[in-house]
């Protein structure tokens, strides 16, 4: 059993994302680590790109803070390896990071290095299931996962084909538009659950998530795990804003990842409970 | 090319939730593409509206000082004084009839923002723009005609401030409100179906200029010149004469000249990239992207050009800021034609080219005017 399969194995899975880097080099190492000691089973650790696609205005900011603090393919490289987590780490980036990085062309050089570094899984947003052959291939030989976002719309071949190359888990868009946290929730998390129902990887919901009782509601409509990242980003966010030390930034952030673990713990046990008998 | 790629290049690279409104619209493309009422009213629209069909103006001067005989593909007359309206009022009648009321664009120059803002009013669709800060400040006249056409614009700060910025802006806008808004790019970019949809509707240009070439001259010109920003002006043109004996050149935004690291050439000295949806050619990670000329200010490039020049059949030149300058006067005085500075590129390809003696005869697109241009060309003659 793979790391990450492992950490959906015992309860629901809370999966927070935060991008390597922001504001800079150092308090980024503490974010992550705060993460973990605040319940985190996986993290999402983004790497950033100059050009993202329907990213919303938080993780934006997280990306251009990163990037100007001197970020790049090389140096998150040593941010995982000088990441003191145990926890199983999964690489979210675009495609054409992959695809420059080493002699290029190929995904095989930046697989074979984040694999090296510590990385146990992807999940590339642009990267079209028609043309993940290549990501895949790596992925196998290095021993990574190959993690894959449904939206609310993939359906027919799309999906079948997603089926076929995804492992670790499936990350399941909650609803339609840029990533950001939401007071609400669409209803469209149980209809895109229902759609992935059958699939031999664990389920975890992400997008507009901010609060335990989200957290919470997402594990009842029965996600495996549930995926946070505009909610924290926007605790560093705040941070900055303020110029707030980073231990106190740290701290905030551990105290959210606890809330939305705990969320997400009870929305397992009320799934646990036998269902009151219609008549 | 029916999954969206030249040869490699392009596709569709962009999150799960746009893949499958983008094959919806690639999927409508095609039936309008096949539809006679859909082709006749953008025809009707096209002559009536934008003052299609455009002239073939044999440039006389130029061509007696350079030898070479030199033809004009007057885009620059048409409704907005450039191709732009080719496009727009394409994708503002497709919108239409998928039911959409809503466009959004991205725009450079400022030109394919108001050739939309005229489209969107014509159609009765509400019109927004994204429009970097940068490009703001140095196209005022194109904001204010924007906005005089009912179309809101907004000034996008983020990154460079730019061309690229102003996408970025525009797909997120696209992600949030997919179900009402059609986002009408302005160039043969992005992520499948647009690069072969916006190459449909400009290959009016090639279309017109193959048969105005004939009924003048009896034979088709030796080579085919445009400047290349995203490219759509340039395949465009090209498209049509890809099957004939026909050279194509294509003049990108040398900016300040070789190893300035300030340019807008990713053909001529690019590398392959994944980009705003596409694989294409894009400018390297230490060369910041620069042009005089706005409307060619883009790292990237249209994917179908990528193939032209991976297969030879296209070849691919920097032209310099200074080089395009000059070429802007030189145009201006022989021919009394103020030609755009983005088009002044592709003329001083054409002058070069005329000046080796290598063809004989040398069709240009003349892709737009340059009276928006007034600004830098008074600073830099010091008019």
């Amino acid at each position: 059993m793979s790391r990450i399969s492992a950490a959906f194995a015992d309860g629901p899975a809370f999966v927070p994302y935060l991008a390597a880097g922001d504001p800079d080099y150092e308090s980024s190492l503490s974010y992550v680590e705060a993460l973990e000691r605040g319940g985190a089973d996986v993290i999402e650790l983004g790497l950033p790109f100059s050009e993202p696609i329907a990213e919303g205005s938080t993780i934006q900011g997280a990306i251009v803070r990163a990037l100007e603090a001197g970020m790049t393919p090389t140096r998150y490289f040593e941010f995982v390896e000088d990441l003191d987590v145990d926890v199983p780490l999964v690489c979210m980036t675009y495609y054409n990071l992959i695809y420059q990085f080493g002699e290029g062309g190929g995904p095989e050089d930046f697989v074979r290095r984040a694999a090296a570094a510590g990385i146990d899984g992807f999940v590339v947003p642009d990267l079209p299931a028609e043309e993940a052959e290549p990501l895949r291939e790596a992925c196998d030989e290095h021993g990574c996962e190959l993690v894959f976002i449904v939206a609310p719309t993939t359906k027919g071949e799309r999906l079948e084909r997603i089926m076929s190359q995804v492992s670790g888990y499936v990350y399941v868009q909650a609803r339609l538009g840029t990533t950001g946290a939401r007071t609400d929730l669409s209803g469209r998390a149980e209809e895109s659950l229902e759609r992935v129902a059958e699939w031999d990887v664990p389920k975890a919901v992400g997008f507009g998530i901010s609060t335990g009782d989200h957290a919470q509601r997402v594990i009842e409509a029965g996600a495996d795990g549930v995926i946070v990242g505009s909610a924290l980003v926007d605790i560093v966010a705040q941070g900055v804003e303020r110029g707030d030390p980073a231990v106190t930034v740290a701290s905030r952030l551990e105290g959210k990842a606890r809330e939305l673990k705990e969320g997400a713990l009870r929305g397992a046990a009320a799934n646990e409970r036998p269902h009151p008998e219609r008549t | 090319m029916a999954d969206g790629t030249f040869d490699g290049y392009g596709g569709r690279h962009v999150p799960d939730m746009l893949e499958e409104p983008l094959k919806h619209l690639g999927q409508a493309y095609d039936e309008v593409a096949d539809s006679e009422s859909f082709q006749a009213d953008l025809r009707d629209l096209l002559e009536t509206f934008a003052g299609r069909p455009t002239p073939l103006h044999y440039a006389r001067n130029l061509s007696e000082r350079y030898g070479a005989d030199i033809y004009l593909k007057r885009e620059d007359l048409l409704h907005g004084g450039a191709h732009k309206i080719n496009n727009t009022l394409g994708q503002a009648l497709l919108a239409k009839r998928a039911g959409k009321d809503r466009l959004i664009a991205e725009t450079g120059a400022g030109q394919h923002g108001t050739a939309t803002a005229m489209a969107g009013a014509l159609l009765d669709l509400d019109t927004e723009i994204y429009m970097g800060e940068k490009d703001v400040e140095r196209q005022r006249m194109n904001v204010f005609r924007m906005r005089l056409m009912g179309a809101t614009v907004n000034e996008v700060s983020r990154g460079g401030a730019g061309l690229a910025d102003a996408v970025d802006a525009a797909l997120e806008d696209m992600a949030e409100n997919i179900e009402d808004t059609h986002y009408l790019v302005g160039s043969v970019v992005g992520p499948d179906p647009f690069p072969r949809m916006v190459r449909d509707f400009q290959s009016v240009i090639g279309e017109e200029a193959r048969e105005q070439m004939l009924d003048r001259t009896g034979s088709l010109p030796d080579a085919a010149v445009a400047c290349v920003g995203g490219g759509s002006n340039a395949i465009g043109l090209f498209h049509p004469l890809r099957d004939d004996d026909v050279a194509f050149y294509g003049a990108e935004g040398g900016g300040k000249g070789e190893g300035s690291g300030q340019h807008a050439a990713p053909l001529a000295e690019g590398e392959d990239e994944v980009i705003h949806g596409m694989k294409t050619r894009v400018i390297d990670d230490d060369t910041e992207v620069h042009s005089v000329s706005a409307g060619l200010d883009y790292p990237g490039v249209g994917p179908e050009h990528a193939m032209f020049r991976a297969v030879g059949r296209a070849e691919y030149t920097a032209v310099t800021d200074d080089e395009a300058l000059a070429a802007f006067r030189e145009l201006s005085e022989t021919e009394g034609i103020i030609p755009a500075l983005e088009t002044s590129h592709g003329v001083a390809r054409a002058i070069e080219l005329a000046e080796t003696g290598e063809h004989d005869s040398i069709l240009v697109n003349l892709s737009g005017r340059g009276d928006k241009d007034m600004q830098t060309a008074a600073e830099h003659f010091d008019l």
